[in-house]
């Protein structure tokens, strides 16, 4: 499963962006957005999950689990 | 931000404004003035600090508290990311390290960070600074902050760069600074301790991964211990911010100012805890409260002996433009400058640089005549004067137009600026003249004087009874020399018996943020 970000809580900040390994985070209208087709949960670069890792707002960054889950 | 590099760098910590130091262990001048002797009101090096600093800080309205009412700065919001959490920081806000907590500043893009740089420098000749600080780390948004840097030294190289930074991501760009001549960094080190540090940092994000407690404080020490040394080894200036947390760090202050004072810090700044619910901090809602103006001098006079001390820090917010304590940013919305075209003018910024040495040679001797006046007088007494400024180094605000008023401790020895107090918050939001009067009278409430322009009848009236006296007689006149006049004439009274010299009680620092444009 992918990770995604509670738009309401983003502070768009932008601190994840850069720190996600495949490039799968951007702004959109105000905060900012995962694609889930691009994200490995860091699966293969990190141990954790950067942009949770990253971010100052809990909770924010969380797994999504309405999308089926990356294979390796 | 644009790159996918490593973003294992630090973030930036505001820095605040602040003055020039002399050498460690030395009083130095500018901003606070060596402790029981003047500050250097000149544009003079000050005889205990290495002509080389000097030069690079004495137009730098942050590190000179005698700049600051000449040179302006500007700081621009470039670097939204952040690489550590603060307890005293929401960010929802800019980075609390630079800016007073619940302040909001516009995001840029570097492009058009520069050239509202070159629209405000081309406006206001007096603008020789630009920072990069919070919100955000400049330094977890590396691309964005130098590149900022780049496009500015390119069309304006007359402009000094700085930048604030919480230290974490400093060594690894220190090669970076240096090569774009960035002469000022500031950062902000709450302590050297990492016991006390996990009660002031939940968390930091280094190489990849979350750290919190103890660890997390102690690789933040490590790293801006690293990072001051670096840059002392390079030539760069470096000064030190810290917040000064009651309870949490107001002692270890000491030991924090002996390590960076060790390591080649310039100066050291020390600034109040600002600290409200409504902020929504860690520190806000756990009803923390911020140092009295009292315990701040307390401590800031103890850390003096050792290194020079800023005081003058305003705790602007990031994207103010113009002297430091008035904000004309909203003269320079990022929509009117993107419209503007305009060609920078080096030589109309130069002519009135030169103009300026003039006033600050002018102002510096009517202080060493009001000095001579003093010479070989004995007394122990020394009293805090407020004085009403709007720039130039004047006695030239109305009481009742003043945002903040500027705080000199004045003694046989000379003026010094110890701090200054705003009031601008008051004024505002419906509360009526009457009702913002008891605020001042309170913020004021150590001092024994408040040098003005003009004054009402009403708040004359309110402030003998408080046992502040006001006074219109020095209008327009220098302030060091006004300060030291009416400090003459007060131990003249006291010893003809007029007056009665009675020690004063506690002031309130302000708690919100810096709004007002
Ligand atoms: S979990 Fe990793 S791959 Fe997925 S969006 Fe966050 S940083 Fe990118
Ligand atoms: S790090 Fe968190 S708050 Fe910042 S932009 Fe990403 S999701 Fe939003
Ligand atoms: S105050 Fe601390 S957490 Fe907030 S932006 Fe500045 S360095 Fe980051």
């Amino acid at each position: 499963m992918p990770y995604k970000i509670i738009g309401s809580q983003c502070t768009a900040c932008s601190a994840c962006e850069p720190e996600c390994p495949n490039n799968a985070i951007r702004e959109k209208d105000g905060t900012y957005i995962i694609k889930p087709e691009k994200c490995t949960e860091c699966i293969g670069y990190f141990d954790d999950p950067q942009c949770v890792a990253v971010c100052p707002v809990e909770n924010t960054c969380v797994i999504d689990s309405s999308v089926a889950r990356y294979q390796a | 931000m644009e790159s996918k590099e490593h973003w294992d760098a630090g973030r930036p910590q505001a820095a605040s404004d602040q003055s020039a130091a002399p050498a460690p262990g030395h009083n130095g001048c500018g901003a606070s003035g060596g402790a029981g002797k003047a500050s250097c009101g000149s544009s003079m090096a000050p005889e205990d600090m290495a002509p080389g600093v000097w030069e690079k800080v004495k137009n730098h309205p942050c590190y000179s508290e005698e700049a600051h009412h000449h040179y302006a700065r500007m700081h621009v919001a470039v670097a939204p990311a952040c690489n550590i959490q603060c307890n005293y920081c929401n960010r929802k806000y800019d980075c609390a390290n630079e800016s007073r907590p619940g302040v909001v500043s516009e995001r840029l893009t570097p492009e058009q960070a520069a050239k509202k740089t070159l629209a405000v420098a081309s406006a206001i000749p007096q603008m020789t600074v630009l920072g990069i600080a919070g919100p955000g780390d400049p330094l977890a948004n590396p691309d964005k902050t130098f590149k900022t840097f780049e496009l500015i030294a390119r069309e304006a190289p007359d402009i000094k760069l700085c930048l604030s930074t919480n230290g974490l991501a400093l060594p690894d760009h220190v090669d970076r600074i240096k090569d774009l001549n960035v002469d000022h960094v500031t950062i902000t080190i709450n302590m050297v301790d990492p016991d006390i540090g996990a009660r002031i940092y939940p968390w930091i994000y280094y190489r990849h991964r979350r750290y919190t407690g103890r660890e997390a404080a102690q690789i933040l020490h490590e790293r801006q211990m690293q990072g001051l040394e670096m840059l002392t080894e390079r030539g760069i200036l470096c000064k030190v911010n810290s917040v000064m947390i009651p309870e949490i760090n107001d002692q270890h202050l000491i030991e924090v100012n002996k390590a960076v004072k060790s390591r080649g810090a310039f100066l050291h700044n020390i600034m109040p805890l600002i600290s409200a619910p409504e902020h929504g901090t860690v520190f806000g809602l756990d009803g923390r409260r911020g140092p009295t103006a009292r315990e701040l001098k307390a401590l800031q006079d103890r850390c003096e002996g050792q290194m020079n001390m800023m005081r003058h820090c305003r705790q602007c917010r990031a994207d103010a433009v113009g002297l430091l304590g008035e904000d004309r940013s909203a003269e320079f919305t990022t929509e009117k400058v993107m419209e503007r075209d305009l060609a920078y003018d080096g030589a109309a910024r130069r002519a009135y640089q030169a103009t300026v040495e003039e006033q600050r040679n002018e102002k510096a001797a009517a202080k060493e005549a009001e000095l001579e006046g003093l010479r070989g007088r004995q007394s122990d007494m020394v009293v805090l004067v407020a004085v009403a400024t709007k720039g130039g180094g004047r006695v030239n605000e109305h009481f009742g137009h003043a945002k903040e008023f500027q705080i000199y401790e004045a003694g046989v020895g000379g003026a010094k600026f110890v701090g200054h107090r705003r009031v601008d918050l008051y004024c505002q939001g419906g509360y009526g003249e009457e009702d913002a009067l008891p605020t001042i009278v309170r913020a004021l409430n150590d001092c024994v004087a408040v040098l003005v322009a003009k004054i009402g009848g009403c708040p004359r009236a309110s402030l003998k009874e408080a046992g502040i006296e006001p006074v219109d007689a020095c209008a327009h006149e220098f302030i060091d020399a006004a300060v030291l006049a009416y400090y003459k004439s007060y131990i003249e009274r006291v010893e003809r018996g007029e007056i009665a010299h009675t020690p004063k009680g506690d002031a309130a620092i302000r708690q919100g943020a810096y709004v007002a444009a």
